[in-house]
């Protein structure tokens, strides 16, 4: 069991308050994963020719200290994250960080807009931790784990980056992810750990690196992929919706003309103001639902 | 197994007294606790805000109006009861009914009646998959169309579609039977198509006349029920399971 939210706002008074509605959406979704949160907020595009990285510690570090090796044109520190805003790309930051001595730091996003955070404990101190309630944004999806297949560290929690801009959440499990996996790598696809939901991420990134569309990659889900998921992916523009062939994971979907939200339990839309009078639905198995500009 | 007991009449709104019970001032077990302490009356519940496991193990011949969305399993184990929801309702509503009525004025999530084995669910908006999964004697009702896995592995009792079924309508099915109004997405395994008789359309229009639903006809249906070459496991049907 997991539990996943998004939310797409219309209206400039919802993005306003973007990060404490999805804080109020994931505090419902806690139940469902003690484990680890993260989520993928959108919001600040970079100034042209610049992108935005989202780093990752996995000890106490000095954020001054490790970015000073860094090129970078601004830097914000969150707790166990920095917000790099670089020239360079994710490759050579990544290059450059896994050259240095101290506790390991990954690239966890990277794009114009995209920003992730996410970290192993209960949802109430780690949203607390990385400030989420007090971020604005356009959109944004988030990500309560229980983990049933793989280790409960930060590296293991979602969303997992697919590409610039790109992530994923998952609920639910696969089946095929180590031959997938190994399929994937000889492709050029590079993975941090042994969990399924990456493979899924991983999938995605080669199947658009290949010149699919998000909604082709999408759909060679329901064939390449075995098991149980429902998917939100967070795209530049919005976020995009599968659940599998059989359903065998809830979602809720729900819209009014400030907000477009999805989750795993209406409980966690209850929240969101103007909820009870939303177009309510559940999304069909096997179909995309898509929202914002989805990448072609 | 609890007794055969008539089917609670469905409310005429408004003419009985209710008590008012608020989930933002109580909680979900403290609403529970004094649901099934209840032999009558009418209760209005508040602020459902898709809770789960409301009105849950009611025993009583009490009405219960949920102002709102439901959770899970909303209107579990009912006995007796009347539970009309005003909105959506989650996973497994009516799950393991077995006796009363319960009412969704929209629509359900997957697992609606679950196991029930008696009484009426009424859904007047769309059940999502596997509605009416392992039936056991209760009456489903949905006006609109129902998902996939419609009524698998349903032992008896009857699930009534006013819409279209999705794949594998009564798949593994024993003596259930089903009567679907719009189209059938594929049938699943021993599932068959049977003769409506006159006696069926009679049956039904009594079951659409207790579930309220007044603008279709009983002879627009079809009827499906089981083959019965599953019931034994036979090693020339293997590929069939």
């Amino acid at each position: 069991m997991c539990g996943i939210a998004g939310l797409y706002s219309k209206q400039p008074s919802v993005s306003e308050h973007l990060g404490e509605h999805l804080a109020e959406m994931l505090g419902q979704l806690a139940e469902r994963g003690p484990d680890s949160v993260g989520v993928a907020i959108y919001r600040h595009p970079a100034t042209p020719g610049a992108r935005k990285l989202t780093l990752h510690a996995a000890g106490e570090v000095d954020w001054g200290t490790v970015t000073s090796e860094l090129p970078y044109l601004r830097v914000d520190a969150h707790g166990s994250h920095a917000l790099l805003l670089t020239e360079a790309s994710a490759e050579e930051i990544e290059a450059l960080l896994g050259a240095r001595d101290g506790p390991p730091v990954r690239v966890v996003s990277a794009g114009s807009t995209i920003e992730i955070y996410k970290q192993a404990g209960s949802v109430s101190d780690v949203l607390e931790q990385i400030g989420l309630r007090a971020m604005r944004g356009s959109h944004a999806i988030g990500h309560t784990r229980m983990a049933t297949e793989s280790r409960v560290t930060t590296e293991h929690s979602h969303p997992f980056s697919t590409g610039l801009d790109l992530c994923l959440v998952h609920n639910g499990s696969l089946s095929n992810h180590n031959r997938l996996r190994e399929r994937l790598r000889a492709e050029g696809v590079r993975f941090q750990t042994d969990n399924d939901s990456e493979v899924a991420a991983g999938y995605l990134m080669w199947r658009l690196r290949e010149g699919d569309t998000l909604e082709q990659a999408l759909e060679g889900c329901l064939s390449d992929l075995d098991g149980f998921y429902t998917f939100a992916v967070g795209t530049a523009d919005g976020f995009a919706v599968l659940r599998d062939p059989i359903a065998c994971k809830p979602a809720v979907m729900a819209e009014t003309d400030e907000w477009v939200a999805m989750a795993s339990e209406y409980r966690a839309i209850a929240m969101l103001p103007g909820a009870a009078d939303a177009t309510l639905w559940e999304p069909e198995p096997g179909r995309v639902y898509s929202w914002g500009g989805v990448p072609a | 197994m609890s007794e055969a007991l008539p089917t609670v009449a469905p409310p005429a709104s408004g003419q009985e007294p209710a008590i008012d019970l608020d989930l933002a001032r109580v909680s979900v077990r403290e609403l529970n606790l004094d649901l099934q302490a209840r032999e009558s009356g009418r209760v209005r519940v508040h602020s459902p805000a898709g809770r789960h496991n409301l009105a849950v193990g009611l025993r009583g011949a009490v009405r219960v109006e949920i102002l709102g969305h439901a959770g899970y399993y909303c209107a579990g184990m009912n006995e007796h009861a009347h539970v009309r929801i005003e909105g959506n309702a989650g996973v497994g509503v009516a799950e393991n009914m077995m006796s009363g009525r319960v009412e969704v004025m929209r629509s359900t999530s997957q697992s609606a009646g679950a196991s029930a084995h008696g009484g009426l669910l009424v859904v007047h908006g769309d059940a999502a998959a596997r509605a009416a999964i392992s039936l056991k004697g209760a009456d489903v009702v949905v006006r609109g169309s129902v998902g996939h896995l419609a009524a698998f592995m349903g032992q008896s009792g009857r699930l009534v579609v006013c819409g279209d079924a999705g794949e594998a309508l009564g798949d593994s099915l024993y003596e259930a039977t089903l009567f679907i109004r719009g189209s059938v997405a594929g049938l699943g395994a021993d599932c068959v198509e049977k003769e409506m008789r006159p006696a069926h359309v009679a049956e039904l229009a009594d079951l659409l006349e207790a579930a309220s639903i007044d603008d279709v006809s009983a002879e627009d249906f079809r009827r499906y029920g089981s083959a019965r070459t599953l019931y034994h496991f036979n090693s020339e049907h293997a590929g069939h399971y």
